[in-house]
């Protein structure tokens, strides 16, 4: 098995590593940029788990005698058009956010890698009709596609994690199958073979857990990406529907207008989305570092 | 040469045809067409009425001879009719693509400008404070929502000068017409810069540890020289693969954008469109974006070969 082993590896970088603490902890000394990458992304999801703890107000209750109300001691973040407290709208759309846009990541590497591991790995006609059709659907731009979908399958929570999961597929299936490629080729599959396992087994046994380290690197990525484009979705009107808090719609309903009148209705959802897709960049940059020796700066 | 050029042509043709159809099916799974629209507006809703205007606009053929119609059209330059404003779709697309194209090409000079030099420094003082200050930067800007920069540019405009930088039809001369322009591109072309600086910056690391840079080194050419001639040329390759891939994609952060700045573009347009169920508008606009893009490819793959000598295709 080519797997990393992660503690030679440690052991190797000079890290005296004791069990799974000791791990965090060298995460942390090596890659501190990606440390505070990984705190930013669980304040947000424990912000997003723990929303009826930390906020007083419901997201959805509208109270006409505090609409647009400026930021108060009662009201941190201010009121919108409709009087709704902004920041339990923005604790409450981390939720839809992040259930969104970490499913969708989910279901298309979920795809990806089955297309991509079947690909490289039948080869044949399969992998060439799986490869053009890759290549027409990368054709278009990420959000051409997700905003196509999204119109197609119409409004609603799960078509829109559909509408962007799609779009993700190729991305994932081609890493996943450019590294099945490499892998095949590789003695220990030869091995696997000459010992007479079936050809399923192989695949799943064996080369399915060497594209681990790639895919995480990968999916991290992807999950900023997957943030962004539900927010632009939702900012055209064409992702999660109401009533759900979703932070782009929240900038859509407070657009243009509210930058004269409202800053605060502009400022807040935006910095909600920069923080946690920068979280993310953050981990994702340490995590390539980390796993994919290949590509490390 | 030759033969690669038409089998790689050959292969672009079969890639449009795909989407098309691709994109054509997928629009018939909307639920709802224009005629439901437009009843939904009126409230109350007459089958025959429905059914004349269905028929008027082809909706009730099968969906093989709908796709023939507007294939056929097109290879006819014919691309139908609007259903929104009933103009002829070629009227309504050429007029908005000079200034969707305009705000792609100052967006994407902006990113080069900016991101490869910046990558280049990022390199050659890598791990000090200053790489760290860029990378930080252009993480941030591969953070940031293009809508919601463009919303906090505006949110400046109005605190310093009082107004927003409004697209106008006339602008007052060329410097008028490139600050207008120039402001939303900015909005979107520093997602790009930050991309392809940190494409220049890990590309430059991989040259700069290269036999041949330590040679360079060794005869005594000056540390600018390493940098700028030596290394930056080769580093470039993969500069140039995002750098197209990024005119296409411009398109993606232009949607959002020309919303912002209420820009009467392309790629508003496409949401428009979307929002009216106007297939013809839609299926043609995407069709086109796609066209776009396969050729961006096709160019760049020509363009490697000219750019790096160790790459000739056919032989």
């Amino acid at each position: 098995m080519s797997t990393l082993d992660f503690n030679a590896e440690l052991a190797r970088a000079g890290a005296h590593v004791h069990g799974r603490w000791g791990a965090v902890r060298f995460f942390m000394l090596r890659y501190p940029l990606g440390a505070i990458g990984g705190v930013i992304m669980a304040v947000f999801v424990l912000a997003a788990i723990f929303a009826p703890v930390i906020t007083v107000y419901d997201p959805l209750s509208t109270n006409a005698a505090l609409s647009l109300a400026k930021p108060s001691a009662a009201h941190w973040l201010g009121c919108d058009f409709m009087g709704r407290d902004v920041y339990s709208r923005i604790v409450y759309g981390a939720r839809i956010s992040l259930a969104v846009s970490m499913g969708s990541m989910l279901l298309g590497s979920g795809i990806g890698v089955t297309l991509g591991l079947l690909s490289g790995y039948l080869l044949g006609w399969f992998d060439l009709v799986t490869q053009r059709l890759l290549e027409m659907m990368q054709s278009l731009p990420l959000l051409v596609m997700a905003i196509i979908m999204a119109a197609a399958l119409g409004p609603s929570l799960h078509n829109t994690i559909l509408a962007i999961a799609i779009p993700l597929v190729p991305y994932v299936a081609r890493v996943i199958r450019a590294n099945t490629l490499s892998l095949r080729e590789q003695p220990f599959i030869e091995a696997a073979k000459a010992i007479g396992m079936s050809e399923r087994r192989i695949a799943l046994r064996h080369v399915l857990p060497n594209t681990l380290a790639p895919l995480i690197v990968l999916a991290t990525a992807q999950l900023g990406s997957t943030i962004l484009t539900e927010s632009s979705l939702s900012f055209l009107g064409l992702g999660v529907p109401e009533p759900h808090p979703s932070w782009g719609r929240m900038l859509s309903e407070s657009a243009a207008e509210y930058v004269r009148t409202a800053p605060w209705l502009v400022i807040f959802p935006g910095m909600a989305i920069s923080f946690v897709v920068f979280g993310t960049n953050l981990l994702g940059d340490a995590l390539r570092d980390l796993l994919d020796p290949r590509q490390r700066s | 040469m030759g033969a690669y050029l038409v089998r790689r042509f050959g292969l672009m043709l079969m890639t449009l045809f795909g989407i098309s159809v691709l994109i054509f099916v997928l629009l018939r799974l909307t639920p709802g067409n224009i005629a439901d629209i437009l009843f939904d507006a009126g409230g109350y809703v007459d089958p025959a009425d429905k059914a004349k205007i269905e028929h008027d606009l082809g909706l009730d053929k099968s969906i093989p001879a709908q796709y023939a119609d507007w294939i056929g059209g097109l290879l006819h330059g014919d691309l139908g009719y609007s259903y929104q404003t009933e103009k002829p779709a070629l009227e309504e697309i050429l007029p908005r693509i000079p200034i969707t194209a305009k705000l792609a090409a100052i967006a994407l000079t902006f990113a080069v400008i900016i991101g490869v030099p910046l990558g280049v420094i990022s390199a050659v003082r890598q791990n000090t404070p200053l790489d760290y200050f860029l990378r930080v930067v252009s993480l941030s800007g591969l953070s940031m929502p293009a809508f919601w920069l463009g919303l906090l540019i505006l949110m400046g405009f109005v605190s310093y000068f009082g107004t927003i930088p409004i697209y106008s039809e006339q602008p007052k001369g060329f410097w008028d017409a490139l600050v207008m322009y120039s402001v939303p591109a900015a909005a979107v072309g520093f997602r790009s810069s930050a991309l392809m600086m940190r494409l220049t910056r890990s590309s430059m690391l991989e040259v700069l540890r290269q036999d041949y840079i330590r040679t360079a080194r060794s005869k005594g050419a000056p540390e600018i020289a390493i940098n700028y001639y030596h290394a930056l040329k080769n580093a470039l390759l993969p500069v140039i693969t995002v750098i197209g891939i990024e005119a296409a994609f411009l398109l993606g952060g232009l949607i959002v954008t020309e919303t912002v700045f209420n820009i009467p573009g392309v790629a508003r347009f496409l949401v428009e469109a979307i929002r009216w169920r106007d297939y013809p508008m839609v299926q043609n606009l995407v069709m086109f974006i796609a066209v776009v893009v396969v050729t961006i490819n096709f160019a760049i793959d020509m363009l490697y070969a000219a750019v790096d000598p160790r790459i000739r295709y056919g032989s």
